[in-house]
C-alpha cells in the first residue's frame, strides 16, 4: 500500500455498478496532497461519478475509498457532513442558488457552518470574491452572470470554508478562451496559495495537462494510463496517445460498429 | 405473459415509490424542530406558498359563493325557504367547498410551483451542491416549504369560506332580495363551531399536508431534466387533486358518518 500520509485520496479496488452497468471496475487511485491531479477520459466514463463517490453522495459497490485517512463509504452521516465541510466542489453548472445574490451565495456556507458574526462573514466573502476577481459583482443575481463568472463565483463559494481539497467537475467545458484562461490560472494559483489539493475531472486535454501535476486516464471503468502530463504524451499505449493528442482515428475507431458499408447500401431492406 | 410481467413491475415500482415518499416524509418531519431557530426561512416560504396563492383563492371564493347564492335561492324559493339561504351557503362552504376547492386551487397554484422549483433546483445541481456543502437540503429547502404548506392551507381555506359567504350574501341579499336579517341570523344559529367549522379546519389541514407532501416529494424525486420536471409538475397537480377529492370522501364519512 502506498504512503497514506502523502495521499489525501486513496482508492483501492473501487468498483461501482449502476443497475447492470459497471461504471468502475476495480480502480486504484492515489491523489497526493498539495497537487493538482486530473482525472481524464472520454465522455461517459463516469468521471463525475468518481467525484460523487469521493464526496460520499453515492456508495461504491466494492472497494475502499479513503479521504484524509477516513473510509468515506463507511462514514456515518454526521461524520460525512464534517468531512464535506473540508471539501469544496465546483459543479459543471456552478450550482449557485438562484434565489440568492452573488454575495449571499458565497456567504451561504459561512452562515450555515461557521457561526461567525455577520461583519466577519462580510469580510470573508469580500476576500473570497476578490480572489476570483468578482468583488465588483457581489450584488448581481446568478441569472445576470455569464457562464464563466458563475463558475468563478461558485469557486469563491467552494473555498469559503478554506477546504483541504477542491473537486472540479469539467471546469473548462463550454467556456470562451478568456474565461478558460482565467479559470486555468485561478485553479493553479488557488492550489498554490491556499495549499489545496485539487482534483480536476475533464476531457479538455490541453488546458488540463497545462496545470495538472499528475493525470489518470480512465476508460471503460479501468485506469488505462497514469503519470505526469509529459509521461502520458510519451505513453506506450496507443489508446492513451490517441486521447492525449485528440486524434480522430486510432484504437478508438471513427466509425460506430456497423454492418458492412457496401452491403448495407446495396441492400433493399428498410427502403 | 408480458402483461403480467408489466403489471408486476408497475406494482413494484408503485410501492417502491410509496416507500420512498414515506421515508422522505419522515426525514422532512425530522427536519421540523430545527426550523424553530430559522423562522425567517419559514416566513419566506409562507409568503411564497400562502400569500402568493391569495389572489386566486379570494377571487375563486367570491365567485363560488355567488354561484351558491344564486343556485341555492332558485331551489329554496320553491319551498318558500329562501331565508335559509345563509345557512345553505355557509354550511356548504365551511364543510365541503372551502377546504376542497381551496385544496384543488392550492394544488394547482402552490403545489405545481413547489414541484417545479424543487425539481429545477435538482436539475441544476443546487440540491447536490448543497449536500456537498454539508447542508442537508431536506432540512434547508424541503422542511420549511412543507411546514409552510401545512400552515397556509387552513388559512387559505378559511379565507375562501369567508369570501364565499360574502359572495353568497352579495348574490342572495344584494341581487335577489333575500332578507338580510334572516340570512345572517339563521346562519349564526345553524352553523356549529365544533361540528361544522372544526371539521372544515381538520379537512384543510389534512389536505394541506397531503398536497404539500406530494408536491415536495415529486420535486425531490423528479428526473433531473426539463422533461422530468415538467412531468413531475403534472403528476403533482393530478395526484394532489385526486388525493384531495378521495380524502374528502373519507374524512366526511369519518366525521359525519355516525348518522
Amino acid at each position: 500500500m502506498a504512503n497514506t500520509k502523502n495521499n489525501l485520496v486513496e482508492a483501492r479496488g473501487l468498483t461501482f455498478q449502476f443497475g447492470s452497468r459497471t461504471i468502475f471496475d476495480g480502480i486504484d487511485l492515489d491523489l497526493q496532497r498539495g497537487k493538482v491531479t486530473a482525472i481524464m477520459g472520454p465522455s461517459g466514463t463516469g468521471k463525475t461519478t468518481l467525484l460523487r463517490l469521493i464526496g460520499g453522495q453515492i456508495r461504491p459497490t466494492a472497494g475502499t475509498l479513503h479521504v484524509d485517512g477516513q473510509n468515506v463509504p463507511g462514514l456515518s452521516r454526521r461524520d460525512l457532513f464534517e468531512l464535506r465541510k473540508r471539501m469544496g466542489m465546483l459543479f459543471q453548472s456552478g450550482a449557485l442558488l438562484t434565489d440568492l445574490s452573488v454575495f449571499d451565495n458565497v456567504a451561504f456556507p459561512l452562515r450555515e457552518h461557521s457561526g461567525l458574526p455577520e461583519t466577519m462573514v462580510r469580510d470573508l466573502v469580500l476576500m473570497k470574491l476578490e480572489a476570483v476577481g468578482l468583488r465588483g459583482a457581489q450584488r448581481l443575481m446568478p441569472s445576470e452572470l455569464s457562464g464563466g463568472m458563475a463558475r468563478r463565483v461558485a469557486l469563491a463559494r467552494a473555498i469559503a470554508l478554506d477546504p483541504m481539497m477542491i473537486m472540479y467537475d469539467e471546469p473548462f467545458t463550454g467556456q470562451d478562451p478568456i474565461s478558460m484562461g482565467v479559470l486555468v490560472k485561478l485553479i493553479r494559483n488557488l492550489n498554490e496559495v491556499l495549499g489545496l489539493t485539487s482534483i480536476i475531472v475533464s476531457h479538455d486535454v490541453a488546458e488540463t495537462a497545462a496545470i495538472a501535476d499528475y493525470i489518470y486516464v480512465l476508460s471503460q471503468g479501468k485506469v488505462v494510463g497514469h503519470g505526469t502530463p509529459h509521461e502520458l504524451h510519451q505513453s506506450e499505449s496507443e489508446w492513451v496517445r490517441q486521447f492525449m493528442n485528440g486524434a480522430p482515428d486510432g484504437p478508438v475507431p471513427f466509425h460506430y460498429p456497423a454492418a458492412d458499408y457496401a452491403a448495407e447500401l446495396l441492400s433493399r431492406e428498410g427502403s | 405473459m408480458a402483461i403480467f410481467q408489466q403489471l408486476g413491475s408497475r406494482t413494484l415500482a408503485f410501492f417502491q415509490r410509496l416507500g420512498r415518499a414515506n421515508i422522505f416524509l419522515w426525514a422532512v418531519l425530522c427536519g421540523m424542530p430545527g426550523l424553530i431557530f430559522r423562522l425567517r426561512l419559514l416566513i419566506q416560504q409562507v409568503f411564497s406558498v400562502g400569500v402568493l396563492s391569495l389572489v386566486i383563492i379570494v377571487v375563486a371564493g367570491l365567485f363560488v359563493g355567488m354561484v351558491l347564492g344564486l343556485q341555492g335561492y332558485y331551489t329554496l324559493v320553491d319551498f318558500g325557504a329562501e331565508d335559509s339561504l345563509g345557512v345553505m351557503v355557509a354550511l356548504s362552504l365551511v364543510r365541503e367547498l372551502g377546504p376542497v376547492v381551496a385544496g384543488l386551487l392550492f394544488a394547482g397554484r402552490a403545489g405545481s410551483a413547489l414541484t417545479a422549483e424543487i425539481g429545477l433546483m435538482k436539475a441544476t445541481e443546487q440540491l447536490s451542491g448543497m449536500e456537498m456543502m454539508a447542508v442537508d437540503p431536506i432540512k434547508r429547502i424541503i422542511a420549511p416549504r412543507f411546514l409552510a404548506g401545512v400552515l397556509s392551507m387552513p388559512l387559505l381555506a378559511a379565507i375562501f369560506s369567508a369570501l364565499g359567504v360574502m359572495g353568497g350574501y352579495l348574490a342572495g341579499v344584494g341581487l335577489l332580495g333575500v332578507d338580510e336579517g334572516a340570512f345572517w341570523s339563521q346562519m349564526r344559529s345553524s352553523v356549529d363551531f365544533n361540528d361544522d367549522i372544526m371539521s372544515g379546519i381538520i379537512k384543510s389541514i389534512v389536505f394541506g399536508a397531503v398536497v404539500t407532501w406530494i408536491a415536495v416529494f415529486e420535486g425531490y424525486d423528479a428526473v433531473p431534466t426539463s422533461e422530468g420536471v415538467s412531468r413531475a409538475t403534472t403528476r403533482t397537480v393530478v395526484h394532489a387533486s385526486l388525493a384531495v377529492l378521495g380524502l374528502d370522501f373519507l374524512l366526511t364519512a369519518l366525521m359525519f358518518g355516525e348518522v
